[in-house]
């Protein structure tokens, strides 16, 4: 449970008085790491055993361990088996059997299953799909819910604006499919199979590999068999390199390999830093008599502030049982360090617009995933030599929208088109060993992609004003609905979502009302239901670059906003067993990787590394 | 003695997923589902890599009776170190009531039909926990069975087997063939690594039909109806013992 966060703000009070006790300086809300080392009665508990923090060359536990890795070689590696992987995959082997060439493709996925970490809300806008499988219908692709009704609103404690769906406006859904995204992606798996790709789910990419010209080499598959304290067991295994000619990774919203990859090749330099919203959704069967599929409902206001960026989604589809998806999203620029996104979602559904809806239904599913925000001007350099970047890695969300997956599709094939031409190309002479292959990027520029998400930029910079969420409105009624995105300036991000969070002490702590167990529900039951488990006995995948920081940081200055913000209640402060003060316990077991800690740490001292393959949550159809 | 070990393994859903039962209560959701290798198969595929690495058996056959996707069941056992697979095909109706007695019969009729040395199963499957298709199979041979072993040594023509009962610890000693079902710390069962996938990919799994075995997969057991337990009620504190023995006996219990 939470004993931290069940203390009343009194408590926290006292806790926070007891620490600055002992000190005797200017300012006690500032402790610095020297600081709390030289004056506190306790040291801190080692939390991080991950050989990414402690290397093992230097671990005399590791002495004579055999650390030779088997290899094996492909044309093309993929990184992901979510829409852009999988896109890339099917249009590498579509090209290869058209111009009949032998191309070996290998894919490898974290998730036990093909699907099984994918989740959003969706509703797919099937341009990509068409372009992709234009007899996509006759393949049983599971798109059985086209848009019929489409609802905005503007919510407030107790009532609702309607705002008119008009033609033009980016959200308007005609002629697209509310899909369950893990559903569709499963589906694109079948078919890449059947093309001849090699999938791999169940075998995380741990490790970029590099030749000695500094290209990308491939990638090493996740080692097996480490202990919680970071020794090997008898049943170690080294991971296996995959090496390919280009490497394309596609790991998602804020890919931890991706996040290597920016530093080792300078790929932001010249992009502003991306920014991010996590997404929480549940599945509900409802009462029959409230069903009506097709139906698309989305809502701002209520009951987030007009500074906090973020919205709701509700949607029924149309699969035999009366289902809706529902979630709500909150930007992770948000400032209030008290502020629990979960929390915010389950007291969203008590709305009465929204209420009618779920009583008498049953909730079956639940999950959380970060995504991107930044559009065109958090975009990184897409290509270095030996590999390339596709779909939300690199980010090609479409805001507004509220939609990706068509242009991560897109990306993917993009990046398969030219990568294909230039391994194919008999009389290439590459200056490096693994292929640079900069069209890609050239031909994203010239694409859809890019006169999309151009005309939406300013959008979502736009609600950084004091009106926040209306002035956001307004700019968009005038510059997107009427001038559809022609103004010649471009907004700005302001910087960092982790640079964002006041200070505790300057914001008011939320009070959130109780789970009623029939429409919100409590953290620990929905961790449950998203079937996330990993294999126990292995080092946290939550890595700290410093043990010491979240207490003498992240809790003395924001309260541990991670024990808010994160989804599966993997952060807990809880009181040391001997002495006054806390730790921070890390429950990695329950993580839904949804990389939202990776993200808003505000000391960024939290590194999300992958797990063994085949953990994490199960969803199904999410 | 051949050498041939025969192992059964079980897809079964994943023990980390939240089970839902379906709308119509005729059985849990399984579609789309993550499932795997049932945990006391993939010890008792361990047993038997273990026993041919030691070279006391020679070859490791592993069976999975099931629709097409047990395939991946067995590919896992491959990629483990079995030496090539067997996937009974049953599907649609006979799938969803096929319980210990037809796998049984199937067991029992590969182990005659491959001259199995030793049958190696798991105790019982963590989807129905029935904890049958052992002991119904080596009945149905007429051989000696060792069930929740914790310890397999082979010694020439004879098999010791120390199982965990309620009591403690038992040592037997029983004749080959033998059936032998795998209890929780009979060992650590390994990984199975990417590059052992692929290479289990390369491995054979024959298709073979319960009729080619001569099985009847008819089911003896109707399932009328499946529920969720009931939801668990609040509980009530009293203050006194005189309360207490009160409460009990208005609820009927005393």
């Amino acid at each position: 449970m939470f004993p931290a966060s069940r203390y009343s703000i009194q408590a926290h009070r006292c806790i926070r008085a007891l620490k600055t006790v002992p000190a005797d300086h200017a300012a006690p809300q500032l402790y610095t790491v020297v600081h709390r080392r030289t004056c506190s009665s306790v040291t801190t508990p080692r939390i991080t055993t991950h050989y990414t923090i402690h290397p093992r060359d230097k671990d005399p536990r590791w002495e004579g361990v055999e650390m030779e890795r088997f290899a094996d070689e492909a044309d093309v590696v993929i990184v992901g088996g979510g829409p852009a992987g999988l896109s890339a995959a099917i249009r590498l082997k579509q090209l290869a059997n058209e111009q009949e060439k032998e191309l070996r493709v290998c894919l490898v996925e974290k998730a036990s299953q093909i699907g099984a970490h994918t989740l959003s809300g969706a509703c797919l806008e099937p341009s990509a799909l068409i372009e992709l499988f234009p007899d996509w219908k006759e393949r049983g692709a599971p798109l059985h819910t086209p848009v019929t009704e489409d609802v905005f609103s503007i919510l407030t404690e107790k009532y609702r604006i309607p705002v008119p769906m008009l033609p033009g406006l980016p959200m308007n859904n005609h002629g697209n499919y509310i899909v369950r995204l893990g559903n569709f992606v499963r589906w694109l798996g079948e078919q890449a199979e059947e093309l001849g790709v090699e999938l791999y789910p169940g075998y995380a990419a741990a490790e970029v590999l590099f030749h000695e010209d500094g290209s990308v080499k491939g990638i090493a598959t996740n080692d097996v068999g480490i202990a919680k304290d970071g020794s090997p067991k008898d049943v170690f295994e080294r991971g296996m390199e995959l090496h390919a000619k280009v490497t394309m990774f596609g790991e998602g919203c804020h890919g931890h390999l991706a996040k290597q990859l920016y530093k080792q090749f300078n790929l932001r330099e010249n992009c502003e830093p991306q920014t991010y919203a996590i997404g929480l959704k549940e599945v509900w069967t409802i009462d029959e008599k409230k069903w009506r599929p097709g139906r698309v409902e989305h809502s701002v206001g209520w009951p987030l502030n007009r500074n906090t960026y973020g919205g709701s989604f509700l949607y029924h589809l149309n699969e035999g049982e009366p289902l809706v998806a529902l979630g709500f999203v909150v930007g992770l620029d948000y400032t209030n360090p008290y502020l629990s996104p979960f929390r915010e979602f389950q007291r969203w559904k008590h709305h009465p617009f929204v209420a009618p809806t779920l009583e008498g239904g049953n909730r079956i599913a639940y999950g959380a995933r970060a995504l991107n925000e930044g559009g065109i001007q958090s975009i990184p350099k897409l290509t270095f030599p030996g590999g390339m970047l596709i779909g939300c890695s690199p980010g090609f969300m479409n805001v507004p929208k509220i939609k990706g997956t068509h242009t991560a599709m897109k990306s993917g094939m993009l990046a398969a088109e030219s990568a294909f031409a230039k391994i194919t190309d008999e009389n290439l002479n590459s200056e490096t060993t693994g292929l640079h292959v900069p069209e890609y990027a050239e031909n994203l520029k010239k694409s859809w992609i890019w006169k999309e998400l151009h005309a939406v930029r300013n959008i979502r910079p736009s609600f950084h004003n004091y009106f926040g969420l209306y002035g956001g409105m307004v700019y968009t009624g005038i510059f997107y609905w009427v001038l559809r995105g022609k103004e010649p300036w471009t907004l700005k991000h302001c910087g960092l979502d982790s640079a964002q969070l006041k200070p505790a002490k300057d914001c008011t702590p939320i009070e959130y009302p109780k789970p009623d167990g029939k429409i919100s529900f409590d953290l620990l039951s929905s961790v449950a239901l998203s079937g996330t488990n990993h294999e126990g006995d292995q080092p946290a995948h939550l890595t700290l670059k410093d043990d010491s920081v979240p207490v003498a940081r992240n809790l003395a200055i924001y309260d541990g906003p991670e024990q808010r913000f994160c989804p599966a209640g993997v952060y807990e402060y809880v009181p040391l067993e001997t002495g006054e003060g806390m730790r921070l316990q890390i429950n990695a077991q329950n993580c839904v990787h949804c990389k939202t800690c990776d993200i808003k740490d505000p000391s960024q001292n939290i590194n999300w590394v992958v797990p063994e393959g085949s953990g994490g949550p199960a969803y199904n159809g999410m | 003695m051949s050498g041939r070990v025969l192992v059964g393994v079980k897809r079964v859903i994943d023990y980390a997923v939240k089970i839902r039962v379906k709308p119509d209560h005729s059985g849990v959701v399984t579609d789309g589902v993550k499932h795997s290798m049932n945990p006391f198969c993939e010890i008792a595929v361990e047993e038997a890599v273990k026993l041919k690495e030691k070279k006391l058996i020679k070859e490791v056959v592993a069976v999975s009776c099931g629709p097409q996707q047990v395939q991946e069941t067995i590919r896992t056992a491959l990629a483990m170190g079995a030496d090539r697979g067997i996937h009974v095909e049953v599907s649609g109706k006979d799938y969803d009531n096929m319980g210990p007695l037809q796998v049984s019969k199937i067991m029992a009729a590969l182990a005659k039909k491959e001259e199995a040395q030793l049958v190696i199963l798991g105790k019982q499957a963590i989807d129905d926990d029935c904890n049958q298709t052992g002991q119904m199979t080596a009945a149905l041979l007429d051989w000696p069975q060792g069930t929740f072993a914790s310890e397999v040594t082979l010694e020439g023509d004879k098999v010791k087997v120390v199982r965990e009962i309620d009591g403690g610890l038992e040592t037997i000693k029983i004749n080959t063939p033998a059936v032998v079902t795998a209890d929780l710390r009979l060992n650590t069962p390994r990984y199975a690594t990417l590059p052992n996938i692929m290479k289990a990919k390369k491995k054979k799994i024959a298709n073979v039909k319960p009729a080619d075995l001569g099985v009847d997969m008819a089911s003896r057991v109707e399932v009328l109806r499946v529920d969720e337990p009931p939801q668990r009620q609040a509980g009530m504190k009293v203050e006194t013992v005189e309360d207490l023995v009160g409460k009990l006996k208005e609820a009927g219990r005393i």
